[in-house]
This record gives structure tokens, C-alpha cells and sequence, in this order.
């Protein structure tokens, strides 16, 4: 059956409406938005100062002053993970923006052009790949100095080969399609193809790819922070809370339990988030009857 | 095949050549003076010449990374700055816990993702599958150093079952040493083995829409033996090349893990080194690690062609 | 009594009715024909008697097979039936067959499930029965892997498999729409004489009426869900006393009316001049040092095309032809001759330079899903070529002329903000011929412009590029291995085989004697629904 008439027109109503009824697509859209509403307000506004240290305050449990109780320096937990929480998606989301930036145009380039700049292009991401990213990130870190700027761009680098394998991959699927030949016999270049036609029927998969490197950027910040190689005090960040924790858990396991959550949930957010836009724009699913 | 299996091997000894050169010159970049460095603040300029002299840092720069790479290729890394021993054998002592470590880490999350991709695929949409994979969307979201933490904070430091870190060293019988493995190695698992049960599923669920599965059940058999003679092998592409990559992973993995579990590994070398400068160790083991890295892809391509007769015969 | 008898099922999936009270039977030993346009409702009922649709589907009414109630069996009882009573083969042959396992162990599985043989007795059995089809074992080890097999022949073991236990009836649904004409010839031949070997029943369901009579005893007409008509095959097809029926015989058998292009034509001027075109491809290397062979894809290839002509480029699948027609387009350079466009030299020009003779030749294509991006809207789709005008129009000019573009091939100004999915096969055929038309160009390719559509809206699309030919003066190369629609539209017709044009002339006549062993194949092997049903008449006296 090659000629199925039942497509029936679909609008932009059918789009959201078929998004609200994904639930791993609103579920993760509202984590992802409270945390960004949370990295937002800290900008304006949090429970506690936390440059003041209040040592009167140290350690306290979670009460109704401090929700998440007080780290060693007396400082409120909860003051302290919105703050971490504005490094966090600072450091992801501009990771993500190099990896993005520079990997897309390569990966279709690559696609586009094909023969050897394609082969040396894949040959240069199998070799970034073969750097476990986790331990180049440590070596870059280490050899340029902590701080937050340099995870940035040890995390971004290995974004890179990420989206041009996407890039590429979603783009060699498309460049068969008559609809490109079409566009081929009315004149039109790579480069304006590429732009017009391959980039539109691409962008759903580089935004799945995009959550999904948004949360490891996520997880690799809080990694590097908690083996001091990130964002270095007195800026809080999710891993350093960890780290400080580490040593006092046995009398202070809330300090520990806290940051934590927030990285897995923020994590966990923008996972679902990911699904479920892959499940929304999946043509199978909707080919399906 | 062995013109596949060829140009496999070309490209990762490419790579290695590449990745060395990468490393060598990362690392050249950096400030400091390695030979001042081990002598301490106090040494004379003469002193320092003389053993920059003797490590052969005057000669110019592709010499050096000659002769730095012909090493690699004996293994020998050459002598540490600040321990004063060779780096291989730095190496060595530590290679023999990161490598357990990882190995067990690997197996664990195999041992637990196939099975519940296959549970889960089997069931699909069934209320089994949907808990199962509310699980897992948790553990790939879980900073597996955190869980670390959570784990430590239940069975060492309330349950008094396993130590809470350290390690006593091999000679100290099996048992007592894979006990101080057993946390890393869960911590470093489990989250993969999330990540791993949702490739298996998700494989196996794009299998079972290709025809011949239906060609399969139009031959009477019911659908379990479906899965297992035909889809589970079909769907093992996507699951190898992820187990490859967490391998890598896994091994960088131990560098953050060793720091929660106090485990004298190869991570915890690397931090030493870094915080010490001793830069030699730090190449030695990014090469190290780099080169297990292009093996193990090696080992995946090999096996993809084990696995999928139409790469035995193309290119 | 018979075998296999359907009363009053009907299938919904979700809110959509497939299927609506289809009554059906098929004797011992008959052959039934289930004929229908896509989207009818054929596969379902097929997938149905089998117990495989998918899990959303709601059965109602009876299924009855040798005894068996199939709607009321148990899995288990299914499992039973399926692959040992009821065979089943498929339309898609490169994808049916499992990559990973050998072709011995996938005929053999079915074997051994059902019959509890050993391994060496199963496949001694698979041996016996592949060499049955065509595939003997000194050629075809049961060790080959379905990726080294060409479309056909993996049919073949497709067909090995269902036959291997000599089913009570045979379901083969579409098993040669996928193939060319002289390999859909073989199947068929191979299929009639396995039925009549084993005396086993076979349910064949095609789109193609001339198909279908020439294998069917007794048709059955699907359309939306319901039975129109059923009955003997050559009755029902020569009285053609159902409306539906008379509409897909006429349909079938469509040749559109055509007048002679308003152009002058006998002028010196070629319009195309394609001149000892060769295109070699890098082959599959022997080992890693060795140099690649090289395949050659067009060999040697000459021909003209006068203004405003009409061409039909035929031959068997991977005969080059597409090669040929994309290499016209100058999206592809050949290796070595020359293609010269109303006088360019095309295969030497410039990107610029082409610019002129782009807007002068324009291309449909077959898939009228895949030549559309899905996200665009009508307008700029159509506006596409527009591209290669000097002087861009403005948005003003732009919408005129797509929609004049839109006049000529039936459709109109509300299309315009349209997406592509909101029209049906039919409707985007002709938006691409819309597309294609839009710069008035001199030469349109068609590359099997309407092998994907329905019978009814194939006659449709036919009569429309006629009328162009004649109020534009476009000229027209089709590609095409259906000799029906050579017949139908072109005055011309080169026949290639192998990368060269082995024959050529008035297509009344070529195919009327061939002379070449090529084309005779073709035209022997071509389905014709006269001829069928002629025979068919003939046979039973």
C-alpha cells in the first residue's frame, strides 16, 4: 500500500495539542522550566545571603528558616542551589552552544560535500571520540587553570564530534530525497540546500541531541566541580556542594542529599524533555495509525 | 572482512599517532620548567641546565617528541618528576585497581541492562515497562558520584557491610580487595546500566518492526522465539557500539569514583600529578587511556562484523 | 466445500473503518484474486486471516479455515497454523528475510519448528525446496546471507519459506510489485506452477488487474473496506457489469487522446544531443591496495530529441536508464561524451552557464511522497525553480505565476499555503508537474512519473502531461519499465539494456517486433489486460 490517502492536514493546534498529551514531554518541560525560573529569581533574589557567614548557623538541619538546612559556614543550602544552579546552566548551555555552532556546519559540510573532506572530517571526530571526554576535560582543566571558563570549553570541545556525527548523519539521510534533486535541478547550491531543506527537516533531531548534551553538560560541570577543577569558590556550584558535604556526611547527610537532587532532577528534566520532543516530531508515531 | 578489519587497524594506529601528537603538544604549551620543578626553588641556574641537559629538554622540539614517542612504543614512559621512578611502573601499581574496577563495572551494567531492555521490550507499554523505564530515565539522570555518596552513607557508614573507602592492596587476599570494589564499581554501573537498558529496548523495538520479523511469525513461531532467534541479534549493533563507548567511559569514569572511595587507581595518580605538575605522568596516562580506548573500538568493530554477515563482505 | 471462507469482517483501527463486512472464499486448489486500489483495505485481510494485525485492531465476523474458526484460535493454535497451512509471502523482498542469519537456516527454522526434523533431515528439506524455486544448491548454498542475493531471488527464498511445508493456501500479498517486469514474470510463472504442484490455494492480492488475471480463477474487488463485485476472473472483467469494475478495467487499459504539439519541429535544431555518453561508478574494491574495478552504469550511449517530442526511455531495473536521465540534467557528469542542450555542451559548463538551460528542462519524479520537502508550503515549493529566472519576481509576480502553474494541472489559488501531506498521491503528482512546468521549460524528464499511482488517478496524470505536451509544447523523456505508458504517451521509445540503447524507433512499432532479445523480454513478460483476459476466455473455451 504505497498511496495510504489518510494523511489528514496537520496544523500547529495538532502539534501542541499532541505535545500536552506527551507526558514525558510535559513533565520534563516543567522541571526544565523550574529550574531555569530558579536560576532566574537568583539573579533578583534569594532566601539568605550566602557571602555572609553566619557561624552561629552552622550545620543546621532542614527547618523552617532554612528548607534545606545550613552548610558548615553556617550558609543556607537552598540559597546556595539556586545560585549553583545559574553556573550549571550557564556552563551546559554554552557548551552546548560550541558544540552546536561549530559541530552542525561541519557535520553537514561534510554531508554536502562528501569523498575526502567527508572521510577526513568523520576521522577527526573518531579521534576527539577517542579522548575519554571526562579525563581530556580534567587534562585541559588542569593544564589551563580551574574556573568555570575552562570547563566551558573542555566540555564544548567534546560536544563538537556529537553534533557533527547528528549533523551529518540526519543530513546524509535527507540528501537522497527527490525533493533535494528537485531543488538541485532549479539551481540551487549546497550551501542554499543545505540552509533551505536540510537544515528545517534536521532541527528536531539536533534539538533531542541538544537536551540530551545540555543534561551531560550538566552532569560533566558537577564533576569537574566536585574535583575542584570547576567553577572555584566563592561562586556555589552543585559539585563543590558535594564535595564540601563529602567530609561532614555522617553528621550532616542533608548536605549531601540536596545538591544531588538538584542535579539529578534538572538532569532528569531536560532527559524527559528530550524524549519527549523525539517522540513528538517522530514520523513513525504519527504514521501510525 | 580482512580488508575491513585492515582498515580498521590503519585508522586506530592513525589514530594513536594523531592522539599523540595532540597530547605532546597540550602539554608543551604549558608554563613551567620541568627540570626546575623537580630540583626545587633553591637549585642554581647551572644545576637546572645541567639536568634540562640530561632529560634532553634542549633539543628541539620534534626530536623530542620522537624520542618521547618511541618510548610509548616500548612502554616506556620515561621517569615521573617528582617520584623520581619510571612512569610505567607508577602505572602499573595503579592500572591493577582501575582496570578491575572498570572491567567489574562493565560486566555489572551488561549483566543488568540486557535482561531489562529485553523485559522491557518485550512488555512494551505494559505497566512492567513503563516502571522499568521510570528507573532508568532516573539512573542515566543520577551523577554517579553522588551515588557514590548515597551508597557509601547506606552500606558503610549505616550498615557497616563494606569499608567506605581505601584499599588494602591485592596481596591481601582476593576477598577483602574485591570488597573495597564492590561500591565503586556498583556506583559506576548502575547509571550505565540504565543508559544501556534503554539502547537494548529501544533496539530491540525498532527490530521488531522490520519485516522479516513478520516473515518470522508467518513461519508459526510464537513471539519469545522471535525476540530471542531473530531480533536480539539484530538489535545488538546499537547495544555493542554503546558498550564500547562506556568502556571509555568507565575507565574515566574511576578517575572521579577513586576520589570518593580513596582508591589508589589511575585517577587518583592523575590529580596527584596534576596538583604536582608532573606532567609526564599526566601524558603517560591520557596516552594510556587513549590507546585502551582505540583497542576497545577495535574489539566493536570486530565484533559488529561477528555479528553482521554484510560487514564480512562490503568494503 | 471450501477451504478458506470470510463472512462479514470487519477491521477498525481506532475510528477508522478498514474493513467492512468482506465475505470471501476460496475453494481446494483455487486461486482467488484480491484486487484493489492502495488504501483498500487488501493487506488487512490478508494480515487477518494470518492473526497478525496490529494489537489495535477490533475483529468482528467469522474467519473459517479448513474447520477452523481462526478468530476464536489461541495463539498457540495460531502458531501452529502459520508457516505449516498457511503460507504467507510479502510485497518488499529486500527487506523480508532476516540480514543476520543464512538463507539454509531461515528456510530451515519453519521446518524444524513444525515438523520436530533434525537438523541435517531440515535441511535437507530447505535444500530440496530452494532448488525447487530456481535456487540450486551448487549456485546457492544454504550458507549465503540474504545481502548476497539480488531482489529476486530473494522472493525466491521468501517463497521457499512459505512453500517449504506445501501450505493448504498460499497468501501472497503484492509478491512482484516490487520488481521489474521480466523478474515479476518469473515469480508469477513460478508461483502458478508451485500451486499447481502441491495443489495448494492461493489468495493473490495485487493492484494490478492484468496481474491478477492472468493468475486469478475467481477475482475479488476491494474498494474502501467493502467487496464491490466478485466472481469468475474473465466474466467479471469482459462484462464489467459493476460501475467500479468498468472504471479500473477502462482505467487500466487508459491511453490518453493526443494531438500534435503547436510547435514546428522540422527546423535543423535539436533540442537534446546527448553523444557517446559513458559513466563508469567505483566499484566494490577486491581487497584494501588493490584499485577498485569500475562499474559501468551507461555505456556508449547516443540519441537526439527534436522539440516538443515525446520519448519513452525503457528497460529493466539497474539498466542505466536513471543514470542516463540524471546525467541529462546535469546533476550528474558523465566519464566520458558529450550532452548538449538546444546547442550548450552542458557537461563542461559552468554553474552559471547552466543556469539558462536548467530553467529549459525540469524533472518529475516517481515518488510523489519523497519529491516534496514537508516543510514548505505549496507556494514556494512550486516557486522553487523560479531560482534560475535573470530577474527575480517579486512576491507579487511570483504568486501569479504559481498560480497559473497551479491552473494548468488542475488545481487552484487555495492550494497555495497548503503543506504536502494535506494532498493525496494524485494531487501531488501534480503539484510536482506544476513545479516542473512553472519556468515553460522546453524538456521535462519523467522518471516513472506514475508507477506509484493508482490505476484511476495514473489515466488522470497520463491525460494531463498529453495535454501539456500539445498546449505547451514541452517535450517529454520518460523513464519508464512500463511499456503501458510507452504505448500510451510517447511517439518515440529507445529500449536499454546493460548501460546501452539496444534498440530504437516508433514505439507503435518497436514494441509491436522487437527484434532484440532485450526488448522481446520485456514485451513478453509486460502484463496486458486485452491479452489476459483473452486468454483467460480462451482457456475455458
Amino acid at each position: 500500500m504505497s498511496d495510504a490517502a489518510q494523511h489528514k492536514p496537520e496544523t500547529l493546534n495538532d502539534v501542541v495539542w499532541r505535545a500536552l498529551a506527551n507526558r514525558s514531554f510535559v513533565i520534563g518541560l516543567l522541571i526544565t522550566l523550574a529550574v531555569a525560573a530558579m536560576a532566574l529569581v537568583s539573579f533578583f533574589w534569594t532566601p539568605f545571603d550566602v557571602t555572609r557567614l553566619v557561624v552561629a548557623d552552622r550545620m543546621q538541619p532542614p527547618s523552617s528558616t532554612h528548607w534545606f538546612g545550613t552548610d558548615h559556614f553556617g550558609r543556607d543550602v537552598l540559597s546556595m542551589i539556586m545560585l549553583g544552579s545559574r553556573n550549571s546552566i550557564a556552563v551546559a548551555l554554552v557548551a552546548v552552544g560550541i558544540g552546536m555552532g561549530i559541530g552542525v556546519p561541519l557535520g553537514c559540510w561534510a554531508a554536502a560535500r562528501g569523498g575526502w573532506i567527508d572521510e577526513a572530517l568523520m576521522r577527526l571526530n573518531d579521534l576527539v571520540f577517542a579522548f575519554p571526554a571526562l579525563l581530556s576535560a580534567v587534562m585541559i582543566t588542569a593544564v589551563f587553570g580551574p574556573g568555570a571558563i575552562n570547563a566551558i570549553i573542555a566540555i564544548g570541545i567534546f560536544n563538537i564530534p556529537v553534533f557533527a556525527r547528528v549533523a551529518r548523519a540526519g543530513a546524509l539521510a535527507i540528501w537522497p530525497r527527490e525533493y533535494i534533486l528537485a531543488a538541485r535541478a532549479a539551481g540551487k547550491g549546497p550551501a542554499r540546500i543545505t540552509v533551505e531543506h536540510i537544515l528545517p527537516n534536521i532541527a528536531n533531531l539536533l534539538l533531542v541531541q541538544g537536551t540530551i548534551q545540555f543534561a551531560l553538560g550538566i552532569l560533566a560541570e558537577a564533576g569537574l566541580s566536585y574535583v575542584g577543577l570547576g567553577a572555584q569558590p566563592p561562586m556555589p556550584s552543585w559539585g563543590r556542594m558535594l564535595f564540601d558535604a563529602q567530609t561532614v556526611m555522617v553528621v550532616a547527610p542533608w548536605l549531601a542529599l540536596f545538591p544531588g537532587c538538584a542535579i539529578l532532577l534538572t538532569v532528569l528534566g531536560l532527559n524527559l524533555l528530550g524524549d519527549g520532543i523525539s517522540d513528538i516530531f517522530d514520523p513513525r508515531a504519527r504514521r501510525r495509525p | 572482512m580482512t580488508a575491513y578489519l585492515l582498515k580498521r587497524l590503519l585508522i586506530g594506529a592513525a589514530t594513536l599517532v594523531v592522539a599523540s601528537v595532540v597530547v605532546f603538544l597540550v602539554l608543551e604549551v604549558v608554563p613551567g620548567d620541568p627540570a626546575r620543578l623537580m630540583l626545587g626553588m633553591n637549585a642554581s641556574d647551572a644545576q637546572v641546565e645541567l639536568l634540562r641537559e640530561q632529560m634532553g629538554l634542549n633539543q628541539p622540539l620534534v626530536w623530542r617528541y620522537l624520542d618521547w614517542a618511541r618510548g610509548l612504543l616500548q612502554l616506556d614512559f620515561g621517569k615521573s618528576y617528582t617520584y623520581s621512578v619510571p612512569v610505567a611502573d607508577l602505572i602499573k601499581e595503579r592500572l591493577v585497581v582501575s582496570l578491575p574496577l572498570a572491567v567489574i563495572a562493565l560486566a555489572l551494567s551488561t549483566l543488568i541492562a540486557i535482561p531489562v531492555g529485553l523485559f522491557a521490550a518485550a512488555r512494551r507499554g505494559k505497566a512492567s515497562d513503563t516502571a522499568a523505564m521510570a528507573a532508568a530515565q532516573i539512573g542515566v539522570a543520577m551523577p554517579n558520584f553522588w551515588f557514590a555518596l548515597l551508597l557509601v552513607y547506606v552500606f558503610a557508614v549505616w550498615l557497616r557491610l563494606v569499608p567506605a573507602g581505601g584499599f588494602p592492596g591485592w596481596s591481601a587476599g582476593i576477598w577483602p580487595a574485591l570488597k573495597a570494589l564492590i561500591l565503586p564499581a556498583v556506583a559506576l554501573a548502575l547509571p550505565q546500566a540504565a543508559i544501556l537498558s534503554r539502547v537494548t529496548r529501544a533496539a530491540l523495538i525498532e527490530v521488531l518492526g522490520e519485516d522479516y520479523i513478520r516473515t518470522a511469525r508467518a513461519k508459526g513461531m510464537p513471539m519469545r522465539a522471535v525476540l530471542w532467534r531473530h531480533a536480539l541479534r539484530n538489535a545488538m549493533i546499537p547495544v555493542l557500539t554503546i558498550m564500547g563507548l562506556q568502556f571509555a567511559f568507565l575507565l574515566a569514569g574511576t578517575i572521579i569514583i577513586e576520589n570518593v572511595f580513596y582508591l589508589p587507581g589511575l585517577g587518583r595518580l592523575v590529580f596527584q600529578a596534576i596538583t604536582q605538575r608532573d606532567l609526564i605522568v599526566v601524558e603517560s596516562v591520557v596516552m594510556l587511556l587513549v590507546a585502551i580506548v582505540v583497542l576497545v573500538n577495535l574489539v566493536v568493530d570486530l565484533s559488529y562484523a561477528l555479528v553482521d554477515p554484510r560487514l564480512r563482505t562490503r568494503q | 466445500m471450501s477451504l478458506l471462507s470470510i463472512e462479514k469482517l470487519s477491521l477498525k483501527i481506532g475510528n477508522l473503518s478498514v474493513l467492512k463486512d468482506v465475505d470471501l472464499s476460496i475453494a481446494p486448489g483455487e486461486v482467488m484474486g484480491l484486487v484493489g486500489e492502495s488504501g483498500s483495505g487488501k493487506s488487512m485481510t490478508a494480515l487477518a486471516i494470518m492473526q497478525l494485525t496490529p494489537t489495535s485492531a477490533r475483529i468482528k465476523g467469522r474467519i473459517a479455515f479448513n474447520g477452523i474458526d481462526i478468530l476464536g484460535a489461541t495463539e498457540q493454535q495460531m502458531c501452529a497454523l502459520r508457516g505449516d497451512d498457511i503460507g504467507m509471502v510479502f510485497q518488499e523482498p529486500m527487506t523480508a528475510l532476516n540480514p543476520v542469519k543464512t538463507i539454509g537456516e531461515q528456510v530451515a527454522e519453519g521446518i524444524r519448528w513444525h515438523t520436530r526434523a533434525s537438523r541435517a533431515e531440515a535441511e535437507d528439506r530447505a535444500r530440496k525446496i530452494l532448488d525447487r524455486v530456481g535456487l540450486p544448491d551448487q549456485k546457492f548454498p544454504l550458507t549465503r546471507y540474504p545481502h548476497e542475493l539480488s531482489g529476486g531471488q530473494r522472493q525466491r527464498v521468501a517463497i521457499a519459506i512459505a512453500c517449504a511445508l506445501k501450505p493448504k493456501l498460499l497468501i501472497a500479498d503484492e509478491p512482484t510489485t516490487a520488481l521489474d517486469v521480466v523478474l515479476q514474470a518469473q515469480i508469477l510463472d513460478l508461483l502458478r506452477e508451485l500451486v499447481a504442484e502441491n495443489r495448494m490455494s492461493l489468495l493473490f492480492i495485487s493492484h494490478d488487474l492484468a496481474v491478477v488475471t492472468e493468475m486469478a480463477d475467481r477475482i475479488t474487488i476491494l474498494r474502501q473496506g467493502s467487496v464491490t463485485e466478485t466472481g469468475e476472473t474473465a466474466r467479471t472483467l469482459s462484462d464489467a457489469n459493476h460501475p467500479y469494475t468498468r472504471q479500473l478495467a477502462l482505467a487500466s487499459m487508459h491511453v490518453p487522446a493526443r494531438a500534435a504539439p503547436h510547435i514546428d519541429a522540422s527546423g535543423p535544431d535539436l533540442l537534446l544531443d546527448v553523444a557517446n555518453v559513458t559513466r563508469d561508478y567505483p566499484g566494490r574494491r577486491k581487497s584494501l591496495f588493490s584499485k577498485p574495478e569500475t562499474v559501468r552504469a551507461v555505456d556508449d550511449v547516443s540519441l537526439t530529441m527534436r522539440p516538443g517530442a515525446s520519448v519513452a526511455l525503457v528497460g529493466r531495473s539497474g539498466c542505466g536508464k536513471s543514470t542516463l536521465a540524471r546525467m541529462i540534467l546535469a546533476l550528474d557528469k558523465p566519464t566520458s561524451g558529450t550532452i548538449k542542450f538546444r546547442g550548450l555542451d552542458i557537461t563542461r559548463a559552468t554553474d552559471d552557464e547552466l543556469r539558462r538551460p536548467r530553467r529549459n528542462m525540469q524533472v518529475v519524479f516517481q515518488d510523489p511522497y519523497g519529491s516534496f520537502d514537508p516543510r514548505h508550503t505549496v507556494e514556494r515549493l512550486i516557486a522553487e525553480p523560479l531560482h534560475l529566472l535573470d530577474r527575480k519576481p517579486d512576491r507579487k509576480e511570483r504568486r501569479d505565476m504559481v498560480v497559473r502553474a497551479l491552473h494548468e494541472v488542475g488545481l487552484n489559488r487555495s492550494d497555495l499555503d497548503k503543506y504536502p501531506h494535506e494532498f493525496s498521491g494524485g494531487q501531488r503528482q501534480r503539484l510536482s508537474i506544476a513545479r516542473a512546468i512553472i519556468t515553460r521549460p522546453k524538456l521535462v524528464v519523467a522518471d516513472e512519473p506514475v508507477s506509484a499511482l493508482d490505476v484511476s488517478i495514473r489515466a488522470q496524470i497520463l491525460d494531463l502531461f498529453a495535454a501539456l505536451n500539445h498546449r505547451l509544447g514541452i517535450a517529454y523523456l520518460f523513464i519508464t519499465h512500463d511499456l503501458t505508458v510507452a504505448r500510451a504517451i510517447t511517439d518515440d521509445v529507445l529500449v536499454m539494456h546493460e548501460g546501452r540503447i539496444v534498440e530504437r524507433g516508433k514505439t507503435t512499432e518497436v514494441l509491436a517486433n522487437p527484434s532484440t532479445k532485450a526488448t522481446q523480454a520485456l514485451v513478453s513478460a509486460a502484463p496486458d489486460l486485452h491479452r489476459a483476459i483473452a486468454r483467460k476466455l480462451q482457456e475455458q473455451g
